[in-house]
């Protein structure tokens, strides 16, 4: 984070530099009419300036190849500039299959982010360079929106959801975190860093501090805990269906549709145990709204996610 | 255009013995009048209250940016101040300026009408916007509002503690302004045109007023049912926007969007239409593409509905919806471009007399190129990642709202004032107040586009330290602009008593608003106009009703 006046962000994520061409295109491209508007007036109002009052200028009504000129010369300009966007746009928008995954819970007015193996930070974020890295965002109040101005990437933290991101930092360093979204009193104090390390001092710092359970294992204590594994056993018979190898799996409803087991899927049958229920099965899990907290469901769906994982 | 009219002794309408002005006395006859040019110095009145209300705000929020800190207001204050501004300036100002001010007064004048169609519904319109307005300004003095202008769930609802419900009450109320004014203008401009005032001899400030009058009908009720919902849900614990009830906070947004972006629309277009007559005027010329630029005020009424999702690119909605926005978006792009470039062939060859409505409609021209020039960077999908919630869509909006909007309201304004009041006003003084707005605007918006591009986002009441100076340099733009508005309002002011007399026509304009006296009398045209050539016929003599009067 450079403290000192500067006119030009810097460039810190793979998706950067494209985004920052796309933004010097449009910049040409508005200039370029901007400028020839404003000339063209000036000229005009130069030169066509009322010299008495008797004037009177021969009307000149319109021109049909002026008029298709510029409606369709901008029209191919717009055109190309969105299928510019558009494809940078679904670059953005898919992760890469190996991206490390981090997961974060927005709330007023704070970041509160996991890692995997355990270590959590608020606030925070370290990252390791040149790795791709995916968010899993939810909001446990209003909406924010987790903004990462030197990576050019931004997306809404939304309540009772899902939202993912992805970037691949490309310059070890620190950088503003900031939450865009505005989100009440205390919105621009809901700021923090990003920390982009080098992958050995990423590794030390991981497995520095106290050495916590990682996200599976306390995944895996809530899931006894709560109950969960009275119904939902390894083989099935249980009351309820087997998770194993449920998630990214599609999964027949009573309802008849099929829907496929994602993050959303897993969430809103925790929380919402009878809106879809599994064919074969009773609608009799009781819900657990309001009494498991967002982290604690980010650890139940990333141990049903391991779940799923060839074992070693 | 000629009319004909019932010879009259010239020099009582140059008294200005009888004018819908002086035609009655007293309170009860402005607060019961159902005259639409009364009505709209009613409006004119209201307005100004709000733009001076929302533009103290503006004030306040600058002046607490002059330093990071944050050490001027609360965060709460902050919050307060920049939401009432966008609720003061958005409902309250805008929507109503060009439509309720200048549409109420010139629309049946420039159609040979003497009112509009329901003039009853006209002054209930001005009573809803007077109890909305009301119920906003009890909101902020009860203890204000901190959601933004947008009301974003489910802090609205759920999370804020200001009297939100009280504020969305009164932009409920004010909604059912819009509608009844826009049924008015789309009833009176179909029914009562008068004779030989076809669809194609139109000026184009009506084409523009109908194109928005269609929005106001068809958008504005959406609002209302959005309210409803939260009301519904809040009343009966019917989950719609909660996550905690199963709802979805996002279905706000897009409730919100579809009637708030044609609002941006419903702001901007009576200005186009504003423009293309102050550009004929001020070049005595025709409009270059008369049917190019009326159509393309419908192509952005109709397309401007379809556009809402564009600003929900960062929300998670689905990728190829955004797609189809986005794309749409840049599809309107289009006939805004056609508007620029024919007002700007309008000037070609013509005679151009810089006075202080032409300085305001050439300063729209260049801020509203920029403004819609910078709205094609947030189109751009991937840019608008970047770009979404910073400083750039501040900047961008007030190119579009204050460089576009407000220069097409002051434009329109200066233009028909001495229609208005019957005086002329301190041209050197207007100009100077005209120029110090277009530098003072520039000055506090333009260090905004590279704020936002920075990374800096909107709505923040303290920010990182190394913006600051781009925070100084806009603040020191908003003195300007400032006192820009002082001026061109204390000249207006002045004109009042110490104007000269303005004549019917001061401009040597064309139009049947100008065959008129100024102040027009309560029914506007002493016998039913005939409307005999096209619009903007400015190779033709003047007619003037002094002229055929004696004739």
């Amino acid at each position: 984070m450079s403290k000192d006046f500067s006119l030009h962000p810097e460039l810190a994520s793979t998706f950067a530099l494209p985004v920052d061409l796309l933004y010097f295109l449009l910049v040409a491209i508005s200039t370029f009419f901007t400028v020839a508007v404003v000339v063209v007036i000036i000229v005009f109002c130069v030169k066509y300036r009322r010299r008495s009052e008797d004037e009177r200028p021969k009307p000149i009504h319109g021109s049909l190849p002026l008029e298709l000129a510029w409606s369709i010369i901008p029209f191919f300009i717009c055109m190309g500039v969105f299928t510019l966007g558009a494809d940078m746009f679904f670059r953005m928008y898919r992760a890469p299959a190996d991206a490390i995954d981090v997961y974060v819970v927005g709330k007023q007015w704070m970041w509160k982010i996991q890692h995997p193996e355990g270590k959590r930070e608020i606030n925070e974020l370290h990252v390791p360079v040149n790795t791709p890295v995916r968010l899993t965002m939810t909001s446990e109040d209003v909406i924010h929106a987790f903004s990462i101005p030197a990576f050019r990437t931004k997306r809404d933290v939304v309540p009772g959801r899902y939202n993912t991101m992805w970037f691949e930092s490309t310059k070890v360093g620190e950088y503003h975190l900031f939450c865009a979204e505005y989100c009440g009193t205390q919105h621009s104090t809901m700021i923090g860093k990003v920390v982009v390390m080098e992958e050995q001092d990423y590794q030390n710092w991981l497995s520095g501090g106290a050495a916590g359970e990682s996200m599976v294992e306390a995944g895996m204590r809530q899931f006894e805990q709560l109950g969960c594994a009275t119904c939902h056993k390894p083989q099935s018979g249980g009351r309820g269906p087997t998770l194993t190898g449920v998630y990214g799996a599609p999964v027949q409803l009573a309802s008849g549709d099929i829907v496929v087991a994602d993050e959303a899927y897993i969430r809103e049958s925790i929380l919402q145990p009878t809106s879809q229920v599994v064919n074969g099965y009773q609608p009799i899990m009781p819900t657990f709204q309001g009494q498991i907290s967002e982290e604690t469901l980010l650890q139940l769906i990333t141990y049903i996610k391991s779940l799923s994982e060839p074992t070693e | 255009m000629t009319t004909t009219v019932t010879p009259e002794s010239p020099a009582a309408a140059d008294r200005g013995e009888d004018n819908y002005l002086n035609h009655e006395y007293g309170i009860k006859s402005w607060l019961l009048t159902v005259d639409h040019k009364r009505i709209g110095l009613l409006y004119l009145i209201t307005t100004t209250m709000f733009f001076a209300l929302g533009g103290v705000f503006a004030g306040l929020i600058r002046l607490e940016l002059m330093t990071p800190q944050g050490d001027m207001f609360q965060a709460d204050t902050y919050n307060k101040l920049f939401t009432m501004h966008g609720v003061a300036m958005i409902f309250f100002f805008l929507i109503p300026s060009v439509p309720a001010v200048l549409g109420n007064f010139v629309l049946p004048l420039m159609i040979g009408a003497k009112d509009v169609a329901f003039p009853r519904l006209n002054l209930l319109s001005w009573y809803c916007y007077i109890t909305g307005g009301a119920l906003a300004t009890f909101a902020i003095v009860a203890g204000g509002v901190d959601t933004g202008w947008t009301f974003y769930t489910p802090y609205s609802s759920t999370y804020s503690s200001g009297f939100v419900a009280l504020a969305l009450t009164g932009v409920f109320i004010n909604g059912f302004s819009s509608i009844l004014t826009g049924v008015n203008f789309l009833t009176t401009i179909h029914k009562m045109r008068a004779p030989g005032m076809t669809w194609f001899r139109l000026p184009l400030f009506i084409w523009a007023h109908y194109a928005t009058s269609l929005m106001m009908i068809l958008g504005t009720p959406v609002v209302a049912i959005t309210l409803l919902l939260v009301a519904l849900e809040n009343l009966l614990g019917i989950g719609i926007f909660n996550p905690d009830l199963g709802g979805d906070p996002i279905l706000m947004q897009h409730l919100f969007w579809f009637y708030s972006h044609p609002a941006v629309y419903i702001m901007i277009v009576p200005g186009f239409g504003v423009i293309s007559e102050v550009i004929a005027c001020f070049s005595r010329k025709a409009i270059f593409g008369y049917s190019f630029v009326a159509f393309s005020s419908l192509a952005i009424a109709l397309l401007g509905f379809l556009v809402w999702g564009h600003h929900m690119f960062t929300t998670g909605q689905s990728v190829y919806a955004s797609m189809v926005f986005s794309f749409i978006t840049f599809f309107i792009a289009v006939p805004t471009a056609v508007k620029v470039f024919n007002w700007t062939a309008t000037m070609y060859r013509g005679s151009i007399d810089l006075k202080t409505p032409m300085l305001y409609a050439i300063g729209f021209m260049g801020l509203f190129l920029i403004g819609g020039l910078t709205g094609t960077f947030l189109s751009t999908m991937a840019m608008d990642i970047h770009l979404h919630d910073t400083y750039f869509v501040v900047s961008h909006f007030h190119y579009v709202m204050v460089g576009g909007m407000v220069m097409a309201y002051l434009s329109g304004l200066h233009f028909w004032w001495p229609k208005m009041t019957g005086r002329l006003y301190n041209e050197a003084m207007a100009k100077t107040g005209a120029v110090l707005i277009f530098l003072g605007f520039n000055l506090t918006f333009f260090p905004q586009f590279v704020l936002g591009y920075l990374g800096m986002p909107r709505r923040y009441h303290v920010y990182p330290e190394e913006f600051q100076i781009l925070h100084v340099a806009s603040t020191g733009g908003a003195t300007v602009l400032g006192l820009g508005y002082i001026i061109m309002f204390s000249c207006l002011i002045y004109s009042l008593f110490r104007g000269a007399k303005a004549g019917p026509n001061p401009w040597t304009a064309k139009g049947l608003e100008w065959e008129i006296e100024s102040p027009p009398i309560a029914h506007n045209f002493h016998e039913t106009p005939i409307v005999t050539s096209e619009p903007y016929a400015y190779e033709e003599e003047d007619v003037l009703l002094a002229d055929k009067a004696s004739h």
